[in-house]
């Protein structure tokens, strides 16, 4: 009992240190140190903010007013230009391109990852013999390092020798050789799909988690009042678990928003710049042509996209808690 | 009680003290990122900072600049690192003031590194470039004054399968109406009759100036007939199926590996293919230059290879041994010795005998020497924005629906 009480006041709040019963002599003494320790506490934390979000933040954001150059590097010069970055890559080419591509992008991969996500996570959620050896085996695209994966993706979907247009010319009746990464027209849809490859492991273990919080009881209850199959799903599996549903979106379109390697690795933004997003295009501006202001404008105004969506999920986390 | 209170006090003390600890590994990493592990160095010791991190090049490259350190009386620190990540080390350096006494850099990014003024001028420090080629120089002149000397390069030219091409009874082609019906009659099954880099980066742009430059064309306006022209060529050869539409996905290390499976009679590529390209058992290759617009015409192309600089350290003392041993690394010696192992040539021209003699497949890439031209020598430090032009053009004619005309107009006006 003595244990309970001492651990619960220790360093949590300093309205239950006094309920210790100190005696009152030493009362200020005693408060000071639990505020030390509770400022103690919070430093790590928020050294690491700031050194490790806000500094990067701030000073992009910065960069986005600036002309940051190799030249900067030496002279440490970066002059002032106000907007002149913004409207420099907004009025480039291939801007409102990119903007597409980027919501095409991110909508096409969502809706993918998340459908099969689910149906996958449904399927193990049924218990049978090596559902958990398969399960882990899903997991395979989150192990295999993304340069790896791409670059395997990019033989398989090669026009002339490809995997894939070996299965599909081996189709009786079928002469079909699609130029999956090199026409403009498929190479968006290709890269999006292996996207989805890449993003369902993360859905489905989110998803599985959720249902496994599902209490069986709520099926027994819906079985005897007829509610199976389909119907269980609309009325029980659904509803109970809308608030993962609603993480895994919303997490899932702040990750694709800035997907990078998996573009680079596969098409590069190419071919015609059809695959060319938002980041794709801020990390060309800012490492290949080393025109580091014009690629930090890009960043933030990709920033300033996801911060959307990032208060959309906080907003609902919040009114999640409060119910 | 009082005994409880002392108890939960002390382990207070354990917790800050913890809470204490845990920020150190924080604040150390922020050190670490800024500050560099690297010291100036003693007095005696030059340090020496490039990309040449594997064989043949990692072996040579060392011998020649430890034996060049034996010469200038100074100790060598030599760090090579990953090609793609030198120009950032260099910018990391440059920011932190821990440049290296002797920098190598790829030539198209010396001038850019010169104007940001981290660069010390080489005729300053006393070195003599005498007897490089003309282009070669232009490369790393920035505003007048030569902050870099290359001693070896290498370029491009076309490959071809000598079995092949004696089969289907094709000479090598050496215009673009021979270039495009010998693609067409090697084009059969599965093999292409021809294969270049069209991919959307500087590379793409690389494998190009060939054809943009020996029709006329010109980087500083690429709205123009003369680069039409050489884009329309490589349109014709892609829509006419000799070239797969693939090679605007195609790193030269793509064509090099078409070629070698046999994919490809005929190949745009350079001679650090070479190593690879022996070890293909039954292959037999030749080597001529580019085709050119009309017979008798010129190949004009660009040239790779990189140059040593002396960066701005401050050390008066240490800037010239450096730039004794630049000077001593584009010895003619030591200009032979490393083109025979690499696969290069020199850039001085009355070298070239010495090395083709050696090596006959280097021929057609010394001959070109004296007519290189520079990807920086018109627009310097400019150069990214035109080469992103190019490559933007060469893709939207290709597959992406546009006429050349219409491409290079819309790249060209940005």
């Amino acid at each position: 009992m003595a244990d309970a009480s001492v651990s619960s006041s220790v360093g949590v709040t300093s309205r239950t240190a006094p309920s210790a019963g100190a005696p009152t002599g030493r009362g200020s003494g005693h408060k000071l140190r639990t505020r030390l320790v509770e400022v103690a506490f919070v430093v790590p934390a928020v050294v690491y903010l700031v050194l490790f979000f806000g500094y990067p933040v701030v000073k992009n954001v910065l960069m986005g007013f600036q002309a940051y150059t190799t030249k900067t590097f030496y002279t440490g010069e970066a002059p002032w230009v106000g907007l002149a970055n913004y409207s420099a890559v907004v009025g480039n080419a291939i801007f409102d391109r990119t903007l597409w591509n980027t919501l095409f992008f991110t909508a096409g991969s969502i809706v993918g990852q998340f459908a099969l996500g689910l149906a996958i996570a449904l399927f193990f959620h049924k218990r049978f013999a090596l559902s958990g050896v398969l399960r882990s085996l899903i997991l395979l695209p989150w192990l295999i390092p993304m340069i790896a994966g791409t670059a395997v993706w990019r033989w398989i979907l090669d026009t002339d020798n490809g995997a894939l247009n070996r299965i599909l010319s081996a189709v009786p009746g079928l002469d079909l050789h699609p130029n999956w990464l090199t026409s403009p027209q498929l190479a968006l849809v290709a890269v999006i799909g292996v996207n989805i490859w890449l993003g369902i492991p993360f859905n489905m273990t989110i998803l599985y988690g959720g249902l496994q919080e599902i209490p069986e009881e709520l099926y027994e209850a819906g079985a005897l009042d007829g509610a199976t199959g389909w119907r269980a799903f609309r009325h029980i599996t659904w509803p109970m678990l809308r608030p993962v549903v609603t993480v895994v979106l919303v997490l899932g379109v702040v990750y694709t928003l800035k997907v990078l390697d998996v573009i680079l690795g596969l098409t590069n933004g190419g071919p015609a710049n059809s695959t060319q997003t938002i980041s794709t295009f801020s990390y060309d501006m800012s490492f290949r042509q080393f025109d580091f202001g014009q690629g930090a404008a890009l960043g933030n105004i990709l920033i300033l996209i996801s911060l959307v969506f990032a208060v959309v999920y906080l907003r609902i986390n919040r009114k999640a808690v409060d119910e | 009680m009082a005994r409880q209170t002392a108890r939960s006090s002390a382990r207070r003390g354990t917790r800050a003290g913890l809470a204490a600890l845990l920020v150190l590994p924080l604040a150390l990493g922020a050190c670490g990122g800024g500050g560099g592990s690297t010291s100036s160095g003693s007095s005696d010791t030059l340090r020496v900072l490039d990309y040449y991190n594997s064989d043949p090049n990692k072996t040579l490259w060392n011998d020649a600049i430890m034996a060049c350190g034996k010469t200038v009386g100074m100790k060598i620190s030599r760090e090579s690192v990953p090609g793609e990540t030198l120009i950032q080390k260099v910018l990391q350096q440059s920011s932190s003031k821990t440049l290296p006494d002797v920098l190598m850099l790829d030539n198209p990014d010396v001038q850019q590194i010169a104007a940001s003024g981290a660069l010390a001028p080489l005729d300053d420090l006393g070195v003599d470039s005498s007897g490089v080629a003309e282009g070669v120089l232009s490369a790393s002149t920035y505003e007048g004054k030569l902050y870099g000397l290359q001693p070896v390069t290498n370029t491009i030219a076309l490959f071809y399968n000598k079995k092949v091409l004696e089969a289907a009874g094709v000479t090598p082609p050496t215009t673009w109406d021979e270039l495009k019906t010998a693609s067409a009659k090697l084009t059969q099954g599965e093999q292409y009759g021809f294969a270049m880099s069209n991919v959307n980066t500087y590379e793409g742009t690389w494998q190009f100036l060939p054809f943009m430059w020996s029709n006329g064309g010109d980087e500083k306006n690429i709205d123009t007939p003369q680069t039409a022209q050489a884009l329309q060529l490589v349109k014709d050869l892609l829509d006419s199926k000799s070239l797969s539409q693939s090679s605007v996905n195609w790193t030269q290390a793509d064509v090099a590996d078409q070629f070698t499976a046999g994919k490809a009679a005929m190949m745009i590529n350079g001679p650090w293919n070479f190593g690879t390209l022996d070890k293909v058992s039954g292959l037999e290759y030749g080597i001529v230059p580019i085709p050119v617009p009309q017979a008798g015409g010129k190949t004009v192309s660009p040239f790779g290879g990189e140059a040593w600089t002396v960066p701005q350290t401050g050390d008066k003392d240490k800037q010239k041994k450096a730039a004794e041993l630049v000077q001593c690394l584009n010895s003619d010696e030591n200009e032979v010795k490393i083109s025979l192992g690499t696969g290069t040539v020199p850039t001085k021209p009355a070298l070239a005998d010495q090395v083709t003699s050696q090596n006959p497949n280097l021929k057609a890439f010394a001959d070109q020497v004296p007519d290189l031209r520079a990807r920086t020598g018109e627009l310097g430090a400019d150069w990214p924005k035109a080469a992103t032009k190019i490559y933007t053009a060469v893709q939207n004619a290709l597959v992406g629906g546009m006429t050349p005309e219409d491409a290079l107009k819309q790249a060209q006006n940005g």
